[in-house]
């Protein structure tokens, strides 16, 4: 068995021309991650340029509103380009440097990741190359332009469904075309060994600081952990340091679109089966001819037909929960911490919100629970209008 | 000898591809069989799959263009069976990883030794991962086909030492595609394989004429052409068995002039 498994699930199914190129970040990756000028220059740029740490925001009036567990939000929304996709974007596009790379090259789905990686390449002097569906550019405008102003260059992929999914199909043919001076900065656990293990370890900050605050301010380890799962980056960041810690309950939240019962939806762990797509073992919506299902959410984040292969890894071991939240409870969540916190979240974190309204009041008061608020919503608010037939530009 | 070693045993071996069901399987049916007629040493039919990511354009609507029409694995299977009942040509599935896990590997490997296939090639599946496949093809007698390319260097002799049937060697960087340049120094990977191994080295991506096919044919035992008649076969539609002969018996007279 190769490289990279988490259980049955991962490992390294790429074309022949990129196994060295996999390799060569693996042994890289090793290498830097023990390096100490590597991870003080990591931690300088978390720090003093993403705004690390992230608070840990005690959420009283939702709280009290849903009148059971006490919710904490922690605050990724709060970050430099207003999303976690910045810690790990960070890592990498340093990686790539120190490996003598000038050029990087991203998918992305909502935007988040691709702004992220602009803005880290802008940072650190090298080229940069964006690849989104074309459906998504139309549905996330503002972003393609965030892009374009940091100095990259953004691909609009017209192939296939034409959203995240054919987005990382095409970077990976882009990759297999410049292989020798091109990173492929990855932008979830996801694709082949070693990326779901780098893009993790980047995003634990997120889990390690919670541990942190929460025991400051509870003296206790949370009850339960509640995250959005697309290819699931945020849930793994938050997920990761509680592992061991088998009392903390850890909940996915996917996207069930319109519903899991209709063919318009993206719940891979809820309807998927196990498959082997985008360099990784895992779990996919396909067909029983494995041909991948067009997937769909309202939230192009979440818009993807896979999961990462530890996120698969921890569902057969029954370590985590997955769950599914429809578009209607999204958009009413997103609305209603807009309303409630006077805070705008991004759409993909309102699949997060959107079961802890569900969740919270079933639960004791002296119960608590931590959510990822993975991203703010500035990029949403024209989607969400529109949703709502509201007609911005009268 | 196996039928895979056949191809090569006629000198220069001439292999084109195409994507099954493109545009329907009929036509399908008829091209392996004319092609084969016309002198193609082995034939190489893509399963159709919604993300080829080792693809270019070409081959790419070529697959959306065979699942919109409908096609599935059993069907093509079913084809597999009626082309053998009038032609023994050496046939390759070339298709990803997951139509064939998701078949079942095990199902899939013996619908391919009871119709007729002599090998699969899966670009998604690496040395390290061959595992996957690998015991399975062995029980049903299938051979898996090994690839090398431009940047596997040092990993040459590691695959070439346990490849099967014979070495897939991609010319270029990048997908499958029509290119103006062919990188000749596919020349040094054919030799790095041979340095190991005595097994025949066949060349593809971006081989679209006779020129480059016999430039190419110099350094190697076989070419494959694939988007070349892909987009014949784009054009023609299902008119397209004449002018994909004519191309294939151009191609074999300048293999036999090698």
């Amino acid at each position: 068995m190769g490289k990279g498994r988490f259980g049955i699930h991962g490992g390294q199914f790429v074309p022949e021309t990129l196994m060295n190129a996999v390799i060569e970040l693996e042994t890289a990756y090793n290498h830097f991650k023990q390096d100490s000028n590597f991870q003080a220059e990591l931690l300088e740029l978390l720090n003093n340029y993403a705004g690390r740490p992230s608070l840990l925001y005690y959420a009283e009036k939702m709280t009290r509103d849903l009148g059971g567990a006490r919710i904490y939000l922690k605050r990724e929304d709060l970050n430099h380009t207003g999303s976690h996709k910045i810690n790990n974007v960070l890592g990498q596009v340093l990686l790539a440097k120190y490996m003598g790379k000038n050029r990087v090259i991203a998918e992305t789905g909502a935007g988040q990741h691709g702004v992220a990686t602009a803005t880290a390449a802008a940072l650190l002097g090298l080229k940069c190359e964006i690849f989104m569906g074309k459906e998504d550019t139309e549905r996330q405008a503002l972003n393609v332009y965030r892009m374009k102003l940091l100095g990259a260059t953004v691909h609009e992929v017209t192939s296939g469904t034409q959203t995240l999914k054919d987005a990382v199909n095409e970077t990976m043919r882009e990759w297999t075309a410049r292989v020798e001076d091109t990173h492929y900065v990855l932008g979830s656990v996801m694709g082949p060994h070693p990326f779901p293990t780098i893009v993790r370890d980047f995003q634990s900050v997120i889990g390690r600081e919670v541990k942190q605050q929460i025991l400051q301010k509870e003296g206790r380890l949370p009850d339960v952990l509640v995250a959005c799962v697309g290819g699931g980056s945020n849930a793994m960041g938050l997920f990761y340091e509680f592992i061991e810690d088998s009392a903390v309950r850890l909940i996915g939240c996917e996207a069930a679109g319109l519903g899991i019962d209709t063919d318009k939806h993206a719940a891979t762990m809820t309807t998927g089966t196990v498959g082997i797509f985008h360099g990784m073992k895992s779990y996919f919506c396909q067909d029983e001819y494995g041909q991948i299902a067009p997937v769909y959410s309202i939230s192009a984040g979440l818009d993807y037909p896979g999961v990462g292969p530890e996120h698969a890894w921890l569902h057969d071991l029954g370590r985590a929960e997955y769950v599914a939240v429809t578009d209607d409870e999204a958009v009413d969540a997103f609305e209603y911490l807009s309303r409630t916190e006077g805070i705008i979240p991004a759409i993909e974190s309102a699949h997060a919100v959107a079961y802890v309204r569900k969740l919270a009041p079933m639960m004791d008061k002296d119960k608590i629970m931590v959510v990822n608020l993975s991203g703010r919503g500035d990029k949403d608010v024209a989607a969400i209008a529109r949703y709502r037939r509201v007609d911005l530009y009268e | 000898m196996s039928r895979v070693q056949q191809a090569f045993s006629r000198g220069k071996a001439f292999i084109p591809f195409i994507t099954a069901g493109d545009p329907s399987l009929e036509t399908t049916e008829r091209l392996v069989i004319e092609m084969a007629a016309a002198g193609a040493d082995l034939i190489e039919i893509g399963i159709p799959f919604s993300d080829p990511v080792a693809e270019g354009p070409i081959i790419q609507q070529a697959d959306e263009r065979a699942l919109t029409a409908g096609t599935t694995t059993d069907g093509i299977f079913d084809m597999v069976g009626r082309i053998r009942q009038v032609c023994d040509v050496p046939l390759a599935f070339m298709t990803y990883m997951n139509p064939v896990f998701t078949y079942g590997t095990e199902r899939f490997m013996q619908k391919c030794q009871d119709a007729g296939v002599d090998a699969v090639i899966v670009p998604d599946l690496p040395f390290e991962e061959k595992d996957e496949l690998l015991p399975v093809c062995s029980r049903y007698g299938i051979d898996l086909i090994s690839l090398i390319a431009p940047t596997s260097h040092e990993r040459i002799s590691m695959i070439a030492s346990e490849a099967q049937g014979f070495i897939y060697c991609v010319s270029s960087m990048g997908v499958t595609g029509v290119r103006e340049e062919i990188n000749t120094q596919v020349g040094e990977m054919v030799k790095q394989v041979k340095a190991v191994r005595d097994i025949p080295c066949a060349v593809g991506f971006g081989i679209s004429t006779p020129e480059q096919a016999a430039q190419i044919a110099r350094f190697c035992d076989g070419v494959i052409v694939g988007s070349a008649i892909v987009k014949i076969v784009e054009q023609y539609g299902v008119n397209c068995v004449p002018p994909v002969i004519d191309f294939v018996r151009k191609m074999r007279l300048v293999m036999d002039q090698i």
